[in-house]
């Protein structure tokens, strides 16, 4: 790693800081995504439907 | 003007008819000045310093208890909705109750200042210039709770959500409020800060009731 | 009117249908993310390797590269969300609401970062963490106002009815943006004077400025990317809801 001077803790810990919440909204925002699908794939298996898909249904 | 002083006068009577709760929200500003000498320690020379920012902090947060009856009971009554048929806009009614608030709210606690400042041994000069601020000031915070009040009506348990959504709003108003009292800075500076207050309780009276109309319109639709 | 006889969509309702918004928003994902994971990988190669010390404070300057992304962006995005506002009460438009939604816990998380960068590049270079001087007290409750409409988004259960709510408090607290951005000039302030974006051109050397310029993209296309993704699961979560309503009405009947 290169020298970054006297005040280099400073310097990584500004870079830790930013990556760790940087990370967490990144998986936090996956996360939240996946579960929101696994639960409309749960409700669909179910038998709960909307009404545009119903409609659809109803057309064919 | 009759429905306009009507809406003020009534509000007035509502607010007076239950000395209990002005005796409360009186006895909860003057708390805050016993409880602070218990934590900060009855150093009388530090009690005077920070006392002008202990009276403006106890000011602030009593507004804010009070602020809940602005227009919560409307609501649960069902006043709001007659109020939209009424032959004064939804906006003057709400200035009208903003006077009438600050009235029952603000004015008995700065009524009730000089208990605090003998409790936190304030300077003469600075007393008279805390009321100053506090009379600038106040309606700053009675129209930005206003606003706050009227977003949070429908909710429940909206209580507690009103205040945490009117600190950021009223920073601004603690730190001229507090700045036009410090005895350190010059005339000049405490003249500025009182301008300042002056400014933004003007406008932020005269919008607010702009924005806690529409906030109570759409909390109907 | 039913499916078969409604009028075709033209591309505005293809825009702001959230079906549609949906449909085409998933193409977007991967190269908005693409896109920013090459920016940073630019971006931190430039700031750690090929950027020099600044003459005054040092190596510390390499944190300005991610302070000044973060501070800008906590801003920017402030301002989108006050113009969703406006979409959601003026214009009524159906996605507004959903934009603003997604936007204000991202909000939250880039105005922390820019506090923590702040008062970590502080400390070795001015001496301290914080001062209550006109920007940092102003991001602080920028910070706060952040907080406030995440806490007012969930304390209610009918979502569009809170979305017009938050819209009113988003543009009432907008006033703050302009006093953060001249707070620099307006009082006598720790936080150096605006730099980049001022009139007679920015105010360092390209050397500092391109680093800084390519962090700052990579941040945005960062928000971008996360800002879609999350609108379109707030699309889904709004879905899942009203189905669950619905089996619960259907359970009950049943």
């Amino acid at each position: 790693m290169m020298d970054l001077g006297p005040h280099a803790s400073f310097i990584i810990s500004a870079y830790i800081g930013v990556a760790l919440v940087i990370a967490a909204l990144i998986a936090n925002t996956m996360l939240d995504s996946s579960k929101q699908k696994q639960r409309l794939a749960e409700l669909e298996a179910m038998g709960v439907r909307r009404r545009s898909a119903a409609n659809n249904e109803a057309k064919k | 003007m009759n429905a306009f002083v009507a809406v003020v006068a009534h509000d007035l009577k509502l607010a007076t008819r239950s000395f209990g709760d002005l005796l409360t929200l009186i006895l909860f500003f003057v708390m805050i000045g016993v409880i602070v000498p218990f934590a900060i320690g009855p150093d009388k020379v530090l009690l005077a310093r920070l006392s002008p920012g202990i009276v403006w902090i106890a000011a602030f947060l009593s507004s804010l208890l009070a602020l809940d009856r602005l227009f919560r009971v409307d609501q649960e009554d069902g006043s709001l909705l007659a109020f939209r048929h009424a032959t004064i806009s939804l906006e003057t009614i709400t200035f009208a109750k903003l006077i009438a608030h600050w009235l029952t709210s603000a004015l008995p606690l700065i009524l009730a200042t000089p208990i605090l400042a003998v409790m936190l041994n304030m300077d003469m000069t600075i007393f008279w210039r805390t009321v100053v601020s506090l009379l600038l000031g106040t309606p700053a915070l009675t129209a930005f709770g206003a606003v706050g009040a009227a977003i949070t009506v429908s909710l429940r348990r909206g209580g507690l959500v009103a205040p945490v959504l009117i600190l950021p709003l009223s920073v601004p108003i603690l730190i001229f409020g507090t700045s036009a009292i410090s005895a350190n800075a010059g005339p000049d500076a405490e003249v500025a800060a009182q301008l300042f207050l002056a400014g933004i309780s003007l406008v932020s009276v005269s919008l607010a009731p702009f924005a806690a109309a529409l906030a109570l319109k759409l909390t109907q639709e | 009117m039913s499916i078969e006889t409604a009028k075709p969509m033209n591309w505005f309702d293809k825009l702001a249908h959230p079906g549609q918004f949906l449909i085409w928003s998933r193409y977007l994902v991967l190269p908005l993310a693409l896109v920013s994971t090459t920016l940073f990988v630019i971006g931190l190669w430039y700031a750690f390797f090929n950027s020099p010390e600044d003459y005054q404070m040092g190596d510390t300057v390499r944190i300005m590269y991610v302070h000044v992304p973060n501070a800008w962006l906590s801003q920017f995005v402030y301002v989108a969300m006050a113009v969703s506002a406006i979409g959601t009460l003026v214009w009524r438009h159906p996605l507004a609401d959903v934009s603003m939604k997604a936007a204000a816990a991202l909000g939250a998380a880039f105005t922390a970062m820019a506090l923590f960068t702040g008062a970590l590049w502080g400390r070795p270079t001015w001496g301290t963490y914080w001062e209550w001087d006109g920007r940092m007290t102003s991001t602080l409750v920028l910070f706060l106002m952040y907080l406030g409409l995440v806490i007012l988004w969930r304390s209610f259960d009918d979502q569009l009815r809170a979305a017009k709510l938050v819209a009113v408090l988003t543009l009432v607290g907008a006033i703050n943006i302009p006093v953060i951005k001249f707070s620099v000039d307006w009082w006598n302030t720790l936080h150096q004077p605006a730099s980049v974006l001022r009139a007679g051109g920015p105010a360092m050397p390209p050397s500092i400025l391109i680093p800084l310029i390519v962090m700052t993209f990579a941040f945005t296309f960062l928000f971008l990317t996360l800002h879609m993704v999350a609108m379109r699961t707030e699309i889904l979560r709004r879905r899942v809801r009203a189905l669950e309503r619905k089996r619960a009405v259907e359970g009950i009947v049943k």
